[in-house]
């Protein structure tokens, strides 16, 4: 993604291109750790939800199925809100990659 | 057709603001410039103006009402000294930050502790680097000319940056003087309809105002702002010159005093630069050739023009009303050093501090910094760089 020169800003740090954090691939944050969703321990508390910073919880037709690993960063608050008797989200090791696109 | 009326300096800027009646004004009283505020809170209840009036709790509110003022879309002001300022601290670099053309009446006076309401210039020279444009006074006229120009010079497309006026505390703020008042009309055209750049109120467009930058934006934003104060010496300079065809009171970045066949020269701002004219006339008329050099515009900081003005003394004496411990001199007398580096032809400088918390300063002790000056021109040695005016030592 090219970056825009100083000169090329618009004044006063407006940002003209509303909801452009979609673009912000926060994902490319995860360094080591990421979590796992066991769906059949699952009760759909939506604590997950609540607590993910990243909007990172995938949620379809009021349920939630899964991780979007291009936004979660691997903070692991979900796993550790996670209320369910077995866990239902663990965090679980995974290979360092280089980011390519996203914020440093 | 002007009037002649008798205010003092926090009246001159309340009589300004009834004028220019921006949209919003956010402020906390302190002293010394709580009668700014008092008497735009009486304006307001007796009908004379039609911006909202915001009373909020501290002075960090109120910078944060004019920030969101601001960028809502208004034309924006506040007025505050002192602990007032520095509570603002951190919304003055987001004003800045956000080039909102924010306008501010600092009443000088100085930081605790210890505790004093008196006037010197710690608020101010303390905000330098918070981004503002910042102009200085000598006198109540003054302060009402460069209150209005400030709107000029703050809301012009290539500047869009907060400006502060600056006047001394007590020493203008609360002496009377008779002042040329202009016309409500002509202030009024003078500094012209608002325009907003980015309204957050215009709900046509969809944009972010203040959002976060990581290390791959922050630093061209900040570049990007650094653009606007860098854009507006010519402004300054062209509003400067239009005052005085429209009002009869030219001004520039500095005045300078008896300075043409000067040979040594004071440089002092605000209201001490009108004790020092009474002293340069009675050491000129003892003979002596010394002018003086009042600093009016010191963010963004005239350099080369005040080089160019000072190049050729013998001995130059900058007067700081602040102090900046551990630092090799203060604000102004720093900056002044520095401009004059390049210059392979440049006067012995040396800086003094003066009238911390209000302590007078008097035409004797020009006189005695004058012989100062006198004994460097003389023998081309500084024995003190760096000293104290009328301290007891
Ligand atoms: S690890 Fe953090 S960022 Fe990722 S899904 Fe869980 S709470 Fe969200
Ligand atoms: S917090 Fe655990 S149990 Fe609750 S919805 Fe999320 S994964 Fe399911």
């Amino acid at each position: 993604m090219k970056k825009e020169t100083w000169k090329e800003l618009t004044i006063g740090t407006i940002n003209l291109d509303a909801g452009n954090s979609v673009k912000n691939l926060t994902g490319t944050w995860r360094s080591g750790h990421k979590p796992e969703f066991i769906a059949d321990n699952c009760i759909q508390c939506f604590f997950c939800w609540l607590y993910c910073p990243h909007f990172a919880i995938l949620v379809e037709d009021e349920e939630v199925i899964g991780i979007n690993y291009d936004y979660c960063t691997g903070c692991g608050m979900c796993a550790e809100e996670c209320p369910s008797k077995e866990k239902s989200i663990v965090m679980v090791k995974e290979e360092i990659k280089l980011a390519e696109g996203g914020t440093t | 057709m002007s009037t002649l009326k008798t205010l003092n300096g926090n009246q001159t800027i309340a009589e300004a603001v009834r004028q220019i009646d921006p949209d919003v004004l956010a402020a906390y009283p302190i002293t010394p410039s709580t009668a700014i505020v008092e008497t735009i809170a009486k304006f307001k209840a007796d009908g004379l103006i039609t911006g909202e009036f915001v009373c909020p709790e501290s002075e960090h509110s109120a910078m944060s009402v004019c920030i969101g003022s601001a960028s809502a879309g208004g034309r924006v002001m506040t007025a505050t000294a002192s602990q007032g300022l520095a509570l603002m601290w951190e919304m003055l670099y987001i004003a800045a930050g956000l080039r909102l053309p924010i306008i501010a009446a600092i009443v000088n006076r100085s930081l605790s502790a210890p505790i004093n309401i008196h006037g010197d210039h710690s608020d101010t020279m303390g905000a330098r680097d918070a981004g503002w444009i910042q102009i200085y006074s000598e006198n109540c006229q003054e302060a009402y000319d460069n209150f209005i120009q400030a709107f000029r010079i703050a809301e012009h497309l290539d500047v869009r940056t907060p400006t502060l006026v600056g006047l001394d505390g007590f020493i203008i703020s609360h002496s009377m003087e008779v002042i040329q008042v202009e016309d409500d009309q002509i202030v009024k055209e003078f500094v012209g309809e608002y325009q907003p750049v980015y309204p957050l109120l215009d709900t046509s467009r969809k944009f972010t105002v203040g959002p976060i930058d990581f290390t791959d934006y922050y630093f061209e934003h900040k570049r990007n702002q650094i653009e606007g104060i860098e854009n507006a010496p010519p402004v300054i300079e062209q509003v400067g010159k239009e005052f005085g065809e429209k009002f009869g009171r030219a001004y520039g970045f500095f005045e300078e005093y008896r300075m043409d066949d000067a040979e040594t020269c004071i440089v002092v701002m605000s209201s001490a630069a009108g004790t020092c004219k009474d002293a340069i006339d009675e050491l000129r008329e003892e003979g002596k050739r010394i002018g003086l050099l009042k600093p009016r515009v010191f963010r963004p900081f005239p350099d080369k023009k005040i080089a160019e003005a000072l190049k050729n003394m013998n001995a130059v004496a900058v007067l700081d009303r602040c102090s900046s411990p551990g630092a090799f001199g203060a604000p102004l007398f720093t900056e002044i050093r520095n401009a004059l580096y390049d210059y392979d032809q440049r006067p012995k400088v040396v800086n003094y501090v003066y009238g911390l918390g209000g302590r007078d300063i008097r035409v004797e002790h020009f006189k005695e910094v004058a012989e100062e000056l006198d004994k460097i021109a003389g023998t081309g040695k500084v024995e003190k760089i760096y000293s104290y005016v009328n301290l007891r030592e």
